[in-house]
């Protein structure tokens, strides 16, 4: 099958207007030692019957959240994603477009991205946004970055409670910034604001996660002030579900706030595509990355809205700019709008507090022992489950319960400890066939 | 159009997430407790629809007309990828999910990589970077450990790119800390191989190209460029972002190089949603397989697995295995073509060539050559002649229909129009752009007014891009909100790239 439109004897006309006789011809300028010569060795053409059969087998392979009960997360959730989100995103007019270069013919993708910015600065109390970035790891090297040359400083901190994939991403783009990477340790689950005070000495940004990785609370506005008594940036990694019952960044002190969008509006797939949100206080914006969509107005003064401080931008500034990123995610931060705005700012703290009731539910039912007793949590908590967390996570998976995440996978002297998140999703009799399986 | 921030009642809701009965009221500590609500839209289910759709309705997509954007391959996106991204055995499957839960999506990244590395002529693909961007500032850490391995890493500092290049090329090379070699373009078009031997020695790591380049012109020269950098033991990287004129004809590991991104959006048929998902999967050569971002999948006769062990590895560019959403679409279109893939290829160019032959003789043709899948005309005469610019042109388009093509792109043209039909364009959507293009050329000359107030019955008039940046407003300001149209307007319009 191909998505060709042309006929026969179009190929024909077209080829006499421009004076050739054969496509071949068309070619012309490829040296022979760089031609195939061949056809390509893959595998044969299917109709779009046969893909919607084999591709259906392959899905058919996954044990995904209908087939397997799920109190796995670690950094993407099983939230639920409305039906208007999909209505939304179907629309081929914002589905096919691509960005906004022309403003005349791009309001409507203009205008989401302007509400969307508003949007994730209302979230976490910032005052810009950018259009989105990548994911939630790739915006925390997108602060990095910025910290670096706000500050002239050549170190960064990263807490240990940070999502292990975070960090691993920082400490990949770091060498090419120029930037240094330290970590701080958890203290039984959460940072030490004195020990990340001294840290923070020279360092061009600290970033901490809140909730973190192990879903505690940190204690945030003194991790923010921690960073501002040593003049680095405070950078917040947070959960835009946690902003309807948490205190946003922008309220204690931070910098930066940056996060993964997934959890808001995208489905989990299987990790991507979603979108990471970067917000900042004013004075950062001209070293922000990527998009960013302001106001303006046409001859007539009607509104309208326009890609703007594009001289940050690499197809402006070139070699000097303050990040490489073109293509971005769009679409999915659409889907973070419209599922902010389906929820609004109730149905935003409801989710929030539903989580962390079942979290706190959940905590009493399992009956196993905390793995951070004295702290508290939002809507995931680490338990000790006696063996191998591996183990027990096969166990559970035959009866049909996919219980959490092994922490000993990036945390050594953790193996017996399962990080258990529970979404809105999850209902009081799921946690009790959880509490059996586990006790199993 | 009012903001859905206008449009909000306080009290006004769609969404009602469970509140299930009898549980414990958690409380948050609080000094940690939000204390003031975000400001997030209040409004009931129809009305959200509503202004979605009417949002839907300012904006032009692919569905809506001819959109030849150059260097974004504007193809149609055929929707039965959408469905089948939308599987519940890819769209509700969790990325920690055990290897034995996800082996039909760990098979389908697998296949995927396998043909990738078919197309490209390499050995090894990471399908991990996010975007075309990410995947070159990913080939130039591949590059880094390369050579830090070999231990001339802190000789090794210069990167050579034409200056037709991407902005995103010497953007990537600054972001990996190196530094950048810009070398001229000949009067074909090529590289100026002879600047460029004077540019590249020992301290040189690699190359960055584009070929067919952003003039939509192959390289005659490749193979002699090919030959310079391995000569004093550079790398070459191949930016991925032109590939819809060459597959199956030609590979860029057949052409000499080592590292290459593939656009995933353009080539392969991920819907550009806006803006993004992307997709920007690597491919290399054999020697710098070990470095490519964890996990690798391993095939293990009819499994799958990801290996974490790789101790040479750059490390993670992104989270999990990258976007495999667009991977699953852009597999599926591969899957369609099979080894007819060329097929595409041709009738990109084809198509492209059809269009220059059509309107060669009404605008200017900087370098006159057969092109591949795209071409630069430039509006430099009509600007000097009736003082009608790209812009101009650009924004008359839209009166007739379509969108405009990439503007005042690559810089070497002045007054570039970068034109790319791709390969899904009926030949009469192609005649009436042309007849389009034509008619506007000759309006100049008689009316050049059109086309410098144009668009005409848009939603919104030609918008002055000046004033943004005069005036920063880049979020709603509730009751604080500014009124813009009591600002002076700018004078000049910005002569900047718009597209690529």
């Amino acid at each position: 099958m191909s998505y060709l439109a042309l006929t026969d004897s179009d190929r024909e006309a077209m080829l006499e207007t421009i004076g050739v006789s054969s496509v071949e011809e068309l070619f012309a300028d490829l040296p022979v030692g760089v031609r195939l010569g061949r056809e390509l060795e893959l595998p044969p053409a299917m109709s779009e019957q046969e893909l919607n059969a084999y591709f259906g087998s392959l899905a058919a392979e996954n044990a995904h959240v209908g087939a397997e009960l799920l109190f796995l997360g670690a950094g993407m959730y099983d939230h639920y994603v409305p039906a208007i989100v999909d209505a939304v995103l179907q629309r081929g007019e914002l589905l096919t477009a691509y960005t906004p270069y022309q403003p005349e013919l791009s309001q409507g993708v203009l205008q989401a991205i302007f509400e969307y910015q508003t949007a994730i600065c209302e979230l976490t109390g910032m005052d810009v946004s950018n259009a989105s970035g990548y994911d939630g790891t790739t915006v925390a090297a997108d602060a990095c970055f910025i910290a670096k040359h706000a500050t002239g400083r050549s170190k960064v901190v990263v807490t240990e409670a940070t999502n292990p994939q975070v960090r691993q991403v920082v400490k990949t783009f770091a060498p090419g910034f120029g930037l240094e990477v330290v970590e701080v340790p958890h203290r039984d689950g959460a940072t030490d604001p004195d020990e990340l005070r001294e840290a923070a000495a020279d360092a061009a940004c600290v970033i901490f996660q809140h909730p973190n990785f192990f879903g505690v609370l940190e204690p945030a506005p003194e991790l923010a002030a921690a960073a501002n008594e040593a003049e680095a940036l405070a950078v917040a990694h947070v959960d835009p579900i946690s902003l309807g019952v948490l205190e946003p960044p922008g309220n204690y002190g931070c910098a930066i706030a940056i996060g993964e969008g997934q959890s808001a509006g995208n489905y989990l797939s299987y990790g991507g595509p979603h979108y990471g949100f970067l917000a900042a206080r004013s004075e950062l914006i001209r070293r922000m990355p990527g998009r960013i969509v302001g106001e303006t107005t046409d001859a007539a003064g009607n509104r309208g809205y326009v890609l703007t401080l594009q001289t940050r931008e690499q197809h402006i500034r070139r070699e000097k700019a303050t990040s490489n990123i073109t293509t971005n995610q769009t679409l999915l931060a659409l889907a973070g709008l419209v599922y902010l705005s389906w929820l609004g700012p109730e149905g935003l703290r409801e989710v929030g507090e539903t989580c962390m009731s079942l979290a706190e539910h959940a905590k009493k039912r399992l009956g196993l022992p905390l793995a951070f007793a004295d702290r508290q949590t939002f809507k995931e908590f680490a338990v000790r489950v006696g063996r191998p967390a591996q183990e027990v996570i096969r166990a559970a998976r035959e009866r049909g319960v996919h219980p959490g995440y092994p922490l000993g996978r990036d945390y050594p002297g953790m193996d017996d400890v399962l990080l258990v998140a529970l979404t809105e999703k999850r209902k009081p009799d799921e946690i009790e066939l959880l509490a059996e399986v586990l006790a199993a | 159009m009012k903001l859905i921030y206008e449009k909000s009642h306080p009290g006004r809701r769609a969404g009602r997430p469970p509140r299930p009965e009898g549980l414990p009221r958690a409380e948050v500590p609080s000094e940690l407790a939000r204390a003031e609500p975000p400001r997030l839209p209040e409004l009931a289910e129809p009305d959200l629809l509503r202004h979605f759709t009417e949002l839907s309705t300012r904006n032009f997509g692919i569905d809506t007309g001819f959109y030849p954007l150059g260097s974004c391959t504007m193809k149609h996106n055929p929707r039965i990828n959408e469905r089948l991204a939308a599987l519940p055995g890819f769209r509700d499957l969790h990325p920690h999910q055990e290897e034995d839960g996800a082996q039909g999506a760990l098979r389908l990244c697998w296949e995927l990589q396998e043909a990738l590395a078919e197309i490209t002529g390499l050995d090894a693909v990471s399908l991990q970077p996010a975007a075309g961007s990410q995947g070159e500032l990913t080939g130039l850490l591949l590059m880094r450990a390369y050579f830090a391995e070999r231990g001339d890493g802190d000789q090794r500092r210069k990167v050579v790119i034409p200056d037709t290049a991407h902005g995103t090329n010497p953007a990537s090379v600054t972001m990996a800390g190196y530094e950048l070699t810009p070398v001229k373009t000949d009067a074909r078009g090529n590289i100026d191989v002879e600047d460029l031997r004077g540019k590249v020695d020992e301290h040189t790591a690699g190359l960055m190209l584009t070929n067919p380049s952003t003039l939509g012109l192959f390289d005659e020269n490749i193979e002699e460029i090919a030959a310079i950098f391995h000569g004093v033991g550079g790398l070459m990287y191949y930016d991925g972002a032109n590939l819809n004129a060459v597959c199956g004809v030609s590979r860029p590991g057949d052409m000499g190089f080592d590292i290459v991104h593939i656009n995933l959006h353009k080539t392969f048929s991920q819907p550009h949603g806006g803006g993004g998902p992307g997709g920007g999967p690597i491919a290399v050569a054999k020697r710098l397989e070990p470095y490519l971002p964890v996990p690798a999948i391993v095939r293990d006769g009819e499994r799958f697995r990801l290996d974490y062990d790789r101790p040479q590895t750059i490390g993670k560019v992104r989270g999990f295995l990258g976007p495999f959403g667009v991977f699953v679409r852009s597999y599926a279109f591969i899957r369609a073509y099979g080894p007819k893939l060329r097929e595409m290829s041709e009738v990109a160019v084809l198509n492209s060539n059809y269009l220059l032959a059509r309107l060669r003789d009404a605008y200017e043709l900087p370098y006159d050559r057969l092109c591949m899948h795209e071409f630069v005309l430039s509006a430099r005469k009509l600007k000097r002649e009736h003082g009608v610019t790209a812009l101009d042109v650009a924004k008359r388009l839209m009166d007739y229909g379509f969108h405009p093509p990439t503007i005042y792109f690559p810089l070497v043209v002045p007054e570039a129009l970068m034109i790319e039909p791709t390969e899904t364009e009926a030949k009469e959507t192609l005649d009436e752009f042309a007849d389009a293009m034509i008619a506007i050329a000759r309006e100049a000359a008689e009316d050049p007014e059109l086309a410098k107030s144009a668009p005409h019955g848009r939603v919104v008039g030609r918008l002055d891009e000046v004033k943004a940046v005069k005036r920063v407003v880049v979020r709603y300001l509730f009751d604080e909100h500014p009124d813009l149209s009591a600002e002076p307007a700018a004078a000049a319009a910005v002569e900047a790239p718009k597209g690529v």
